[in-house]
């Protein structure tokens, strides 16, 4: 049970996080800011509206202290969902724990570094493909050699499914973005029983009970197959399927809001039954607007219900043997396999991305699947069929502008203190690395203890890789 | 209804701040064009006023604007205030993405002319802007 949420300012996010770490919670995901995410200070003119409203904003080290200064870091193991700066939020938050004593050996989490997604589908890039493939490479590489317990990727089919593609173009383009990291690292000298064991997966879960638990019944078995087979690991641990879900925001609905908590545990219910590890229940107010305390509590009880009262967990695979499921799994693997030969065929995933091939592809998905509901083939409940006039008043998450006056202040007064040249030494460090070719995420290691805010260090990277301009559409 | 046109309906499709769901904004683009209207899709994390600039330079009917950040509020301002600045106000605009009933109100105190959310069907909308722009 792992509930994405935010939580505007860094105090009370830490405050959320110790009640939840006393409560016995651990594996806490963390939500950025928008701003955060693409590596802009709270204070750049593009943050304006956006600062402490999907996540917590963190500038610099300082708000990463106060975030995790005093927690139980060994329990606390974060999922940092970071992409295109990836290396900055792991790089602070390992500030923070040797700041706490916590040897790098005993020190655990998850970056979501999934940069390849960003393109086709969630759009938080800053860098083009290829720089930005390296800074994926230098974390994985990173977490090999100093951080045994990191998780070091999180691989997102979940996105791309939610900007609209099919299930089969979901695993398809989720398993083609890892061939395309595992090869990257193999090229980087690591060996593949080394880091394929820190990589994981993330899915969505529609409403679609047996499709969906076919699915992952099928990604399971083309993961290990591709590891064994194609890649040569020797290690179980290297093609073990870890992965978990979380429930398709985009088929919930804004019309007759209440019927989302059953999309959500049918949506649960399929994940349990193909056998995710661990499951994300969206709030039934998603469509509406950032979910409220009471959408989000009904979300984790519809977990509990699931977990504690149907029974579905306590078994492993209880579809196998189904002729439905079987055939249905087999359908999907063959489906993806020929997927992926055409990819590859075509040049690779980072031809696809480049070329805008793969966006097209799931734009073009999510129109076919936009006319069958306008023209009635597919049946939305509320929104084309049993449509009700008088949808229910909810309470709704109000965003609060004092946040960013806060986190503005805050920024504005690190400037001031910090040792300044100290910081502009170690931009110059970063910048002469990203120049030449080796892992950036010691110089950016150096630039976070200084206090160089995220802005600063990927302003710095910025300049020397570029900015991604997506391919017009 | 675009048979009878001397010229398409050309329509400005835009995400202003920062948010990457732009599956609203393409699937919209494509009916659009389906529909035989002239769409120009501006990419992600457009600044308001790039979007007026743009708006103005490609001599638009219709601005069609995708947020669904929570940011909406404070974009569209900005927005609206960018098209008064440069005399552009009698461009129609238009909003979709996850906007809360109480701030639709809002925005159309500001000028915006209509809001579409999630549900809202692609002829729906396609319809609207034809009603919307003299032929």
């Amino acid at each position: 049970m792992r509930q994405y949420a935010g939580f505007g300012s860094p105090e009370e996010t830490h405050e959320r996080f110790a009640y939840l770490l006393g409560q016995g919670q651990g594996g806490l995901l963390v939500a950025f800011d928008l701003p955060t995410q693409l590596g802009y200070d709270s204070d750049d003119p593009r943050a304006k509206g956006e600062v402490g409203v999907v996540g917590v904003a963190v500038d610099s080290l300082r708000d990463m202290e106060t975030i995790f200064g005093g927690l139980p870091l060994e329990q606390a193991s974060p999922s940092l969902t970071m992409n295109s700066a990836a290396t900055v939020a792991l790089a602070m938050y390992l500030a923070v724990a040797e700041q706490e004593g916590v040897p790098a050996a005993r020190i655990s989490g998850t970056t979501q570094n999934d940069i390849l997604k960003e393109f086709i589908a969630r759009g938080t890039y800053i860098f083009p493909p290829r720089p930005s493939m390296r800074l994926t490479v230098d974390l994985i590489e990173y977490c090999t050699t100093n951080l045994p317990r990191w998780n070091a990727m999180n691989i997102c089919g979940y996105h791309v499914r939610e900007a609209g593609s099919t299930l089969v173009q979901e695993v398809a383009f989720a398993l083609a973005n890892a061939i395309t990291y595992i090869e990257a690292c193999l090229e980087r000298g690591l060996e593949i029983d080394a880091f394929a064991p820190r990589l994981a997966f993330n899915f969505s879960s529609s409403c679609n009970l047996f499709q969906e638990a076919a699915k992952f019944r099928a990604a399971r078995r083309l993961w290990a197959r591709l590891l064994r087979e194609r890649f040569g690991a020797k290690e179980p641990a290297s093609w073990m399927w870890r992965a978990g879900a979380g429930s398709s925001g985009s088929t919930l609905t804004a019309q007759q809001p209440e019927n989302n908590i059953v999309r959500v545990a049918l949506q649960a219910l399929a994940g349990i039954l193909g056998g995710v590890q661990s499951f994300h229940t969206a709030a039934y107010d998603e469509a509406l607007a950032l979910p409220s305390e009471h959408s989000a509590l009904v979300a984790l009880r519809t977990q509990q219900v699931l977990a504690y009262e149907s029974g579905a967990a306590e078994v492993v695979d209880p579809l196998g043997g189904s002729y439905y499921v079987e055939s249905l799994t087999d359908q999907i693997e063959q489906e993806v396999n020929r997927y992926i030969a055409r990819i590859e065929a075509e040049g690779g995933m980072l031809k696809a991305i480049e070329e805008g091939r793969a966006q097209a592809e799931v734009a073009q998905s999510a129109y076919n699947y936009q006319t069958q509901i306008d023209s009635g083939e597919r049946t939305v409940v509320g929104v084309n069929r049993f449509q009700d006039q008088n949808d229910p008043a909810i309470e709704l998450h109000r965003p609060r502008p004092e946040i960013a006056e806060a986190q503005i202040a805050g920024l504005r007064a690190l400037r001031r203190d910090r040792d300044n040249a100290a910081v502009s030494r170690a931009l110059a460090a970063l910048e002469n690395e990203a120049k030449g070719s080796g892992n950036l995420m010691y110089p950016t290691l150096e630039a976070v203890r200084a206090y160089a805010t995220i802005g600063e260090i990927c302003n710095v990277l910025r300049g020397v890789f570029g900015e991604y301009q997506a391919a017009s559409y | 209804m675009t048979d009878l046109r001397k010229s398409p309906i050309r329509v400005l499709v835009a995400k202003p701040g920062l948010d990457g769901h732009d599956r609203g904004a393409k699937v919209l683009a494509h009916a659009m064009r389906e529909a035989g209207m002239e769409v120009i899709y501006t990419g992600l994390r457009q600044t308001p006023e790039m979007i007026v600039n743009v708006a103005l330079q490609e001599d638009v009917d219709v601005i069609c604007v995708s947020v669904l950040s929570g940011a909406h509020n404070i974009l569209f301002a900005e927005i609206m205030a960018g098209m008064r600045a440069q005399a552009a106000d009698g461009i129609p605009v238009l909003g979709g993405g996850v906007i809360p009933d109480q701030d639709i109100a809002l925005l159309k105190e500001l000028g915006v002319r209509e809001i579409f959310t999630p549900g809202a069907s692609l002829t729906a909308i396609t319809s609207y802007i034809e009603d919307l722009v003299p032929a």
